[in-house]
């Protein structure tokens, strides 16, 4: 099976010009919304997990919410993965597909109001999505938009749900989690924008039209978002299961030898090149090499650029990022990519890699939320993929130029297919 | 001893033990004050004074503090000679004698009670309410060192004055460190807190030159007209 | 019912009154913030326990049951 066979589902019908899929075109690719009986089995018997980045289960998430009072629905399009465009493309291409598994999922819950969380510096899809929701006619639910700051801890759950009740987009202690209190102390059901597309088709088709893509345990198709050192980064939909170099090969090959791919975003892990031939997309073959897909985020870097200069910049980055609200964290990861960025600049202190790895196990799980741990994960993995560069840095330097991985707001969402 | 002598005696022994557990109350108070102010600053004078400890004297000498008033409030009542009654400790301004000033005490003293219960059920309340009642402290402590200055026996005694100016001047210093250091306010707010902090002590300093240590301030303050004596001079009165 | 202890990050201004109560449990990081080196509680030290979460100034410290 190429890696495009049975493809494309979600990016169905997407216009080569960039133009939001209307609701009238939406109807005429996917056809109309269907009524299902029992949606929650169905899903269940796809096997759909969050695209989100977590890859929680999406059925036992709807059961959960279910079977409570006056539940919220709340799309998480925040996207705040400088490295990820997959939400971008859908909430402005192609918004109906995801209101669609908004309402869906709203009635199959009990619910009767939908949010959707997007970036207030996606201005296209904004744009796009409120001309969505006003062309909506039939089993209408109010929906209504949030535009968030796009800072990188504000995509997390419930910091979305703390943005969205009028709080500040930082995180929440938890428990509770938002699907037992959440919105205005209200169970409240919180989807990445992809599954819920995901959920529209497994509506519209089966679970069984579902999982004819994928592999067993990983079902289904995904968006990912290949960059780096590929002749045509974007947004691309494949089947889990597809071999790495398949990846880049639908990417229209790299553009030079690649020295580590990415996978997962900066909360991701490194995998050398010596290993990619053996990975594919599935959560096993995946764990085995010591990372998980996130949110389908792909980053190859090719080998004019550094990897130890590339991950310190993005540590020093994602340092900055935190929400400011637990030591642990605020300090901590200060002191981390401090050490990291004297580390790449061949200036390390005595002792500087000890300390480093000691603060690295001490600051781990002890902030309110994941950010801490994503990042010492990230830096554990380029410490150890890139450990060759560390003595070649101190010795004077490995004479490659920055590339500037993605950081920060886009301006514009690159989305080719 | 006669009778008349024998109360007289017992009538002078409870005034005494109101004008000393006022003393004393202030001086708990302050210290309570002063610890509650300077401690969340991380001043620690550890190993010795590790920070519970000071958490914990903080509280236990505040405990002592309210069974003080309680000794100051009721010998007040159950000594004769001022017509003071036990409302007048929860009701302010109510009493026949010197109504301002005492009433500035049981303010001072309603306050406390509030900021000491919460604390007691600070767990089931929360920490957002909990401080925002906690710092009635502020207002409750310069009320009770008014109310001192104004109802005091011994307001113009050197040694009286003398403890009272450093109890103001050790809480106006702390809280002044207090609101330099402060990291999560504004700079208008800071320059407020700190005229606060000038202003507080200032006031009660012309406070007590034109009051008790100005003539005729036992009728001024309000005492009844038949306690008064004819010689209303400071030395006749003798305080009262 | 055993307990066991666990710090709201979110609330810790790294105070240290906790670790000063409960080194047996908890020690501070190089800022100062706790680290829960053993979470359950054991019977001998819950009264201090207790005390330590009364004591913390901004109640992050939680004393929690943990079902067996």
């Amino acid at each position: 099976m190429s890696a495009l066979e049975g493809l494309p589902r979600i990016l169905a019908g997407l216009d080569p010009g960039g133009a939001p899929m209307s609701a009238a075109r939406h109807e005429r690719v996917h056809g109309p919304l269907p009524e299902p009986r029992d949606l929650i089995s169905i899903v269940e018997r796809s096997g759909l997990r969050g695209r989100g980045g977590a890859g929680f289960p999406t059925a036992i998430k709807l059961r959960s919410v279910a079977g409570r009072r006056d539940p919220y629905v709340i799309v998480n399009g925040s996207e705040t993965e400088p490295a990820s465009a997959k939400d971008a493309l859908l909430l402005e291409r192609l918004p109906h597909l995801v209101l669609d598994g908004a309402i869906l999922a709203a009635e199959a819950v009990g619910a009767r109001e939908v949010i959707v969380a997007a970036r207030e510096t996606a201005v296209r899809a904004t744009l796009s999505l409120e001309g969505a929701i006003a062309e909506r006619t039939s089993r209408r639910l109010p929906m209504r938009l949030h535009l968030g700051p796009g800072g990188y801890v504000s995509g997390e759950e419930s910091a979305v749900v703390h943005a969205v009740g009028g709080g500040p987009a930082k995180p929440t202690f938890v428990p509770p989690r938002p699907f037992e209190r959440g919105l205005r102390g209200r169970p409240t059901l919180i989807q990445n924008a992809e599954t819920l597309a995901q959920l529209a088709l497994i509506a519209r088709h089966g679970a069984a039209w579902f999982r004819e893509l994928g592999t067993s345990e990983d079902p289904g198709s995904m968006l990912v978002t290949l960059s780096g050192a590929l002749e045509l980064p974007g947004v691309y939909e494949l089947a889990y299961g597809t071999a790495i170099k398949d990846l880049f090969a639908a990417a229209g090959g790299s553009r030079e030898p690649i020295q580590a791919v990415l996978i997962g975003g900066y909360f991701g892990t490194w995998i050398p090149h010596n290993l990619i031939g053996a990975v594919s997309l599935t959560r096993d073959s995946l764990r085995r090499a010591g990372c998980s897909l996130g949110a389908g985020v792909v980053v190859a870097l090719g080998e004019s650029a550094c990897g130890l200069h590339e991950s310190a910049r993005i540590t020093a980055w994602l340092a900055a990022q935190s929400a400011g609200q637990c030591g642990p964290c605020v300090y901590g990861l200060e002191a981390i990519a401090g050490a990291f960025a004297r580390i790449a600049r061949g200036t390390p202190e005595r002792g500087e890699l000890e300390r480093l790895q000691r603060w690295c196990s001490e600051v781990r799980g002890r902030g309110a939320c994941h950010h801490p741990n994503g990042v010492i994960g990230f830096v554990q993995s380029s410490l150890e993929t890139f450990a060759d560069e560390i003595p070649r840095h101190r010795a004077g330097g490995c004479g490659r130029r920055p590339v500037g991985l993605p950081l920060g707001p886009r301006a514009g969402d690159a989305a080719l297919s | 001893m006669t009778p008349a002598i024998a109360s007289a005696a017992l009538g002078q022994s409870y005034w005494y033990l109101t004008r000393g557990t006022g003393i004393v109350a202030l001086l708990l108070l302050t210290a309570v004050m002063v610890i509650g102010i300077l401690g969340p600053l991380r001043v620690s004078l550890a190993p010795i004074w590790p920070r519970f400890a000071l958490d914990a004297m903080h509280r236990d000498l505040s405990m002592i503090a309210v069974a003080m008033i309680v000794i100051h409030v009721v010998t007040s009542v159950l000594d004769g000679f001022a017509p003071i009654h036990l409302i007048d400790a929860i009701v302010p301004f109510q009493s026949a004698y010197r109504p301002l000033w005492l009433g500035l005490g049981t303010i001072a003293f309603d306050l406390m009670l509030a900021v000491i219960f919460t604390s007691l059920v600070r767990r089931r309340l929360g920490y957002g309410i909990w401080r925002l009642v906690h710092w009635l402290a502020y207002a409750s402590w310069p009320l009770a060192v008014a109310h001192g200055i104004g109802t005091g026996s011994d307001s113009e005694e050197a040694w009286a004055l003398a403890v009272t100016f450093a109890c103001v001047v050790l809480v106006a210093l702390a809280t002044f460190v207090r609101v330099i250091r402060a990291e999560r306010i504004g700079e208008n707010q800071r320059t407020a807190a700190i005229a606060l902090v000038a202003a507080v002590p200032v006031a009660l300093g012309v406070f007590t030159f034109e009051g008790p240590l100005s003539p005729n301030w036992a009728r001024r303050a309000g005492t009844p007209m038949q306690l008064l004596a004819p010689d209303t001079t400071p030395a006749a009165v003798s305080g009262r | 019912m055993a307990r066991r202890i666990r710090v709201n990050p979110i609330a810790c201004d790294a105070h240290g009154l906790c670790a000063e109560l409960l080194p047996e449990l908890i020690r501070l990081d190089d800022w100062g913030y706790p680290i829960i080196e053993v979470e359950l509680v054991p019977a001998d030290l819950s009264r201090l326990a207790n005390r330590a979460v009364d004591a913390c100034p901004t109640l992050a410290l939680l004393l929690e049951d943990v079902p067996d």
